[in-house]
C-alpha cells in the first residue's frame, strides 16, 4: 500500500520545496500518510457515520489522499472488504448495497488484472470509469447537501416578522357623511319632540279637557259606542284620563251611559240636561 | 393618511403593509396600495430605500421568490431560540443529500436519488421534505411503475431566502474534474 501512495513522488523530487516531504500527483504532501489500513475495530465507530457504500469508499479514498481518478483498486478493495468482514463478524446487519459494492469492486479489480489486448485498446474503457463517475457525482451531491445546510433557513436561522394588528385598528368603521349626521340629528329632535309632548301632557291630560272633548264628540245627541270616546293614540295615560273624564261626566249627569244587558255594547249619549244647555 | 405625498409617506405605507402581512408580498400586490400608477421600477426604488432604512435593525426587509417580507436577522436567532426554548430539528445527512439531489437534478424520481446516493431512500425522508413544503411531486416519469417526479417548491426558495434556484451555490465542478481526467488519460 505504501508503494501506491508514494508512487508519483520520484519524478518531482528535484523541484520540490524543502518544506514538503513529497508530492503526490503534483500536490505537496506535508507529512507522510499513515496508511490505507484502518483497523476494523476503529471502523465500528463509524458504522452510522456512513450514508452507504459510496460514502464509505469516498472516505477510504479521501483519507488516504488517493487520486480518485486513478484509484488503486487492489488496496481499496482489500480495505473495503475488511470493513465488510468486520461488520459481519460483529453480526451487524449489513445493507445489501454494501455487498453489491463489494462484488463490484472485486469485479473491477479482476478486470484490471486481465491482460488487455493491444489492438482493441481504443474501445476499451477503464473498468473503473463508471465507479469513478458515481463516486464523483455522489461526492458532489454530498457537498451540495452540506452547502444547503449551511445556508440560512427559515425557522432555524431567521423568522418572518409580522406585527400584531390590534382589533381596534383592524375593525372597519363605516363612513359617516354630513348628510347622515343631519338625518340622525333631525331624527333625534323629532323623538325629543315626541317625548316633550308626553311630558307636557300633564296639562292636556287634564280630566276637564277630556270631558270637553267627549262632550264635543257627543254633540248632535247621537248614541256613541263607548270605545269611540277613546283615542288610542293618547296612550295608556290618555285612556285613563279619558275614562276618568267619562266617570266625571256621568257624576255630573252630563252624559248617560247605557247597557242593555251584560256584555252588550255600552252606549254613551248626552244627557237631556246637557243637551238642553 | 389618505393623501400620501412624499416619498417618506409612501415608504411608511409599504412598511406598515409589509409588517402587517403574514405572507411575502409581490410588487404587483403592493401596487394596488397607491392610487398613483407606480411602475415596478418606482416601487423597487421605494422598497430598496426602505430596506436601507432598516439596515441597522434586528429585522430586515428581504426580497425572495414569494416577494418582499420582513424577517429577523440570523444574528438574533439565538435569542429567539431562548425565548421559544426549542430548536427546530436538524436535518440528517441523508435528508440533506436527498434534498441536494432534488434541488440540483430536479425533476427526479426516487430511483434517480438512489442511483446517486448508492443506497435505498427511506420514504420518511421524502415525506419529511414534503411535509416541510420544500418538495412536491410534479408528475410521473413514463416508465414502468410511473414513478413520481420530485421538484422543489417556492416555499423552499422562500425558506432559504432565495429569489430563484439560480441563486443556489454552484455545484463543485464535476465537469472540470472529468475534463482533467480525460486529459490525464490522453
Amino acid at each position: 500500500m505504501e508503494n501506491v501512495i508514494v508512487a508519483g513522488a520520484g519524478e518531482s523530487v528535484a523541484v520540490m520545496p524543502p518544506l514538503h516531504l513529497a508530492k503526490i500527483y503534483g500536490e505537496p504532501l506535508p507529512e507522510l500518510p499513515k496508511d490505507l489500513y484502518i483497523p476494523p475495530d476503529a471502523l465500528e465507530i463509524y458504522l452510522d457515520a456512513f450514508e452507504g457504500p459510496l460514502d464509505l469508499l469516498l472516505y477510504l479514498i479521501r483519507r488516504a489522499n488517493l487520486d480518485i481518478l486513478d484509484i488503486p483498486m487492489a488496496p481499496l478493495t482489500q480495505q473495503y472488504l475488511k470493513y465488510i468482514e468486520a461488520m459481519r463478524a460483529n453480526s451487524l446487519e449489513l445493507a445489501a448495497e454494501y455487498l453489491l459494492m463489494a462484488a463490484m469492486l472485486i469485479e473491477i479489480k479482476s478486470r484490471m488484472l486481465l491482460p488487455r489486448p493491444k489492438k482493441v485498446e481504443v474501445e476499451e474503457l477503464d473498468p473503473r470509469a463508471e465507479l469513478v463517475r458515481r463516486l464523483l457525482e455522489y461526492e458532489q451531491m454530498k457537498a451540495a447537501g452540506a452547502k444547503l445546510d449551511a445556508m440560512p433557513q427559515a425557522l432555524r436561522d431567521f423568522q418572518s416578522v409580522s406585527v400584531w394588528i390590534t382589533d381596534e385598528v383592524a375593525e372597519r368603521f363605516p363612513d359617516v357623511s354630513l348628510h347622515d349626521l343631519q338625518v340622525a340629528w333631525l331624527g333625534l329632535m323629532k323623538q325629543a319632540k315626541v317625548m316633550q309632548h308626553h311630558k307636557v301632557k300633564r296639562e292636556e291630560l287634564s280630566v276637564r279637557e277630556h270631558m270637553s272633548n267627549i262632550l264635543r264628540k257627543l254633540q248632535g245627541g247621537e248614541y256613541l259606542e263607548f270605545p269611540a270616546l277613546f283615542d288610542l293614540s293618547l296612550g295608556v295615560g290618555g285612556l285613563v284620563v279619558s275614562f276618568l273624564a267619562v266617570l266625571e261626566l256621568v257624576r255630573e249627569r252630563l252624559i248617560d251611559v247605557t247597557q242593555r244587558e251584560i256584555f252588550a255594547p255600552i252606549y254613551v249619549k248626552l244627557s237631556d240636561v246637557a243637551e238642553l244647555s | 393618511m389618505t393623501q400620501p405625498y412624499t416619498t417618506h409617506d409612501y415608504k411608511r405605507i409599504l412598511e406598515t403593509v409589509l409588517l402587517a402581512s403574514t405572507q411575502p408580498l409581490q410588487i404587483n400586490e403592493l401596487k394596488i396600495l397607491f392610487e398613483e400608477d407606480f411602475d415596478h421600477d418606482t416601487l423597487r426604488v421605494l422598497l430598496d430605500e426602505l430596506r436601507a432604512d432598516w439596515a441597522d435593525r434586528g429585522v430586515e426587509l428581504v426580497q425572495i421568490a414569494g416577494g418582499w417580507r420582513f424577517q429577523t436577522r440570523s444574528e438574533f436567532q439565538h435569542y429567539l431560540d431562548r425565548i421559544h426554548n426549542e430548536k427546530p430539528p436538524k436535518y440528517s445527512r441523508a435528508v440533506l443529500e436527498t434534498l441536494a439531489i432534488i434541488v440540483y437534478r430536479q425533476p427526479v424520481t426516487r430511483g434517480d436519488i438512489e442511483d446517486i446516493r448508492g443506497v435505498a431512500v427511506s420514504p420518511n425522508i421524502l415525506k419529511s421534505l414534503e411535509a416541510r413544503g420544500w418538495i412536491d411531486a410534479v408528475g410521473h416519469r413514463d416508465t414502468p411503475g410511473r414513478p413520481a417526479l420530485y421538484a422543489t417548491t417556492r416555499k423552499f426558495l422562500d425558506d432559504l431566502n432565495l429569489r430563484s434556484l439560480a441563486e443556489l451555490p454552484p455545484l463543485t465542478e464535476l465537469e472540470r474534474v472529468m475534463d482533467f481526467a480525460d486529459a490525464a488519460q490522453a
